[in-house]
């Protein structure tokens, strides 16, 4: 047995070798090619921020926060009414948008399925979710500024929920997705309707996820610029109380005082850029640590 | 109309008497089963007895765990399957549309084959189907919380960490929880589809133990893959086959010496 087994192997034609070399040069210039494109990548974004950091920082002082956005030709400034309209701004946008979004990716979900309705739903939503944010600024100058005979905070609220809508709507649904249908029988088995498995169980297995959701959407609205040009517009003052009139914001602050002749308001510019761009890393971060934490438990 | 189905069920129950001594708690006359257009019961029919524990054998895709979902209609979640014929709980049939199904669902608790605890703490699991049909006060709420865990043999492991997460238990915990959630309804009839088929034989040997005091209570119906299980748990034993019922009989008989060669071929392996 022993021996017959020594002959076999010994007539046996080796195994090795037999790969070509051009395989293992093609395996490895793919992982290659991949890996720089990766770093060109995560180059350019490191680039941005670290100029970012550079230009940003130097304009950083108390008076950023405290100061209102100087008027043409003044000195010094700040940007605490822009900062505040724009906090106020995303508010408005994520309070209307989110119980539209959460149900509307509710109903998807765990209603629509597979039905006509859902699918004409699903596919405009997701046209929604690509429009140009410019158009969704145009649309509610006509919906709103016009009739209402100006620029306001509410016209600017609303087009940045238009913004947020589609991206919740995604998110839930999605989310709810992962949801076990064997979760949703069990719950049904134990007699409970619909609403009570959609709110008791399903909604509670897949909170986090609809939570990141809603985070992620509020900051992408939270850089928004081209809907607030037609509809919140900008001013160098406080909101009113009302929230008629142009109210104050980053996006457009940016916009505004980038391309200005002025020293102090391109500096300014700069601070607000990196003020914000750092909300939204820190609200991603959230995001993500709120997913993490999920998969975990 | 219901009484026509009661007068049908008592004579049921007479004939039932007469073989058994035992009542029928569900009678299934002429069922048939729908997936769209593919039908995969055909015909049933069939009795469950009171406070037996009832073993479905047979197949992959024999329509056993399609019967077992006719019995409190969780089919229906899917609209495109259906089901005809006569299913008379206590001599009402439940596929009557006038049968409230949530209360149905009350009456014929189920755990399936994964367990499914509810991402919610340990006594939420728990007292979740109580809430839905009881409004009780907190302490008898507690009651009866306790009392399912310990019916469940569950109160010893969990009673330090009822606030605790009833996702993370172990499996075989995990689905002692869902037969607990489902016993603190207090149902007539318990549905188990294959419930410790993703079990390890220890957790496996806990159910078993704990299905046979159950048996005092509920009249059970468990769906299992495992002959031994079946031999070694019910009173009664189905074979089916192909969506149709080959043979019905207590377990003893249809396994030291069934009347039918198909059931003989399937329950020694020869095939299936």
């Amino acid at each position: 047995m022993d021996t017959a087994l020594h002959k076999t192997m010994a007539e046996a034609p080796a195994p090795w070798g037999r790969v070509r070399r051009s395989r293992y040069i093609a395996d490895q210039a793919l992982k290659v090619i991949c890996t720089l494109f990766t770093l060109i990548g995560a180059a350019v974004l490191g680039w941005i921020l670290l100029m970012l950091l550079v230009e940003g920082i130097g304009g950083l002082s108390a008076d950023v926060f405290t100061q209102t956005t100087p008027g043409p030709g003044s000195t010094g400034g700040g940007i605490a009414n822009a900062l505040v309209g724009s906090l106020i701004l995303t508010f408005l946008g994520i309070v209307v948008a989110t119980p539209i979004g959460v149900l509307a990716g509710t109903y998807l979900a765990e209603y629509g399925k597979s039905s006509k309705l859902a699918e004409v739903i699903r596919f405009v939503n997701d046209i929604l979710l690509a429009a140009p944010s410019i158009l969704i600024g145009l649309f509610v100058y006509m919906l709103m500024v016009q009739p209402m005979g100006g620029y306001s905070g509410w016209a600017g609220g609303v087009a940045l929920a238009i913004i947020a809508v589609p991206v919740i709507v995604r998110t839930t649904e999605d989310m709810l997705r992962l949801v076990p249908g064997s979760l949703r029988e069990a719950g049904a088995a134990l007699g409970a309707p619909m609403s009570t498995v959609i709110i008791k169980i399903s909604w509670k297995a897949a909170r986090a996820g609809m939570v990141t959701g809603v985070l992620l959407a509020t900051a992408r609205i939270a850089g928004e610029t081209a809907p607030l040009l037609f509809t919140a517009l900008n001013n160098n003052f406080w909101f009113n109380a009302n929230l008629m009139g142009g109210v104050a914001n980053l996006p457009v602050m940016i916009y505004q005082f980038a391309l200005s002749p002025y020293e102090n308001w391109r500096e300014l510019a700069w601070a607000g850029a990196l003020i914000i761009t750092l909300s939204i890393l820190a609200l991603s971060v959230v995001a993500r640590l709120l997913l993490r934490k999920d998969k975990v438990r | 109309m219901s009484s026509i189905a009661v007068s049908a069920s008592s004579a049921i129950g007479k004939t039932a008497a007469a073989d058994t001594g035992v009542p029928v708690r569900i009678a299934v006359r002429n069922l048939n089963f729908y997936y769209g257009d593919f039908r995969s019961l055909k015909d049933i029919s069939l009795d469950f007895y009171d406070r037996q524990v009832t073993a479905l054998i047979g197949p992959s895709g024999c329509g056993k765990s399609t019967l077992l979902r006719t019995f409190n209609r969780i089919y229906s979640l899917y609209p495109e399957q259906r089901a005809d014929g006569q299913i008379l709980l206590d001599g009402q049939n439940v596929l009557s549309p006038s049968i409230d199904v949530n209360e149905l669902r009350a009456r014929v608790g189920m755990v399936f084959q994964k367990p499914t605890p509810f991402p919610m703490s340990i006594y939420d699991n728990i007292s979740f189907g109580i809430r839905l049909y009881e409004k009780l006060p907190k302490s008898e709420l507690d009651g009866r919380v306790e009392e399912a865990l310990r019916k469940a043999a569950l109160w010893d492991e969990v009673k330090d960490k009822l606030r605790q997460s009833g996702m993370g238990l172990s499996g075989g915990q995990q689905q002692r929880l869902c037969i607990a959630r489902t016993i603190a309804q207090r149902p007539e009839v318990i549905l188990l589809d294959e419930p410790t088929s993703a079990l390890d034989p220890i957790s496996t040997g806990k159910i078993e133990e704990l299905i046979e005091q159950l048996r005092s209570e509920f009249t059970i119906v468990i769906v299992t893959h495992n002959m031994q299980q079946a031999a070694r748990i019910s009173q009664f034993t189905a074979f089916m086959y192909l969506g149709e019922l080959v043979e019905f009989g207590p377990t003893t008989k249809m396994f030291m010496n069934p009347s039918k060669k198909q059931t003989q071929d399937y329950i020694t392996g020869r095939f299936g």
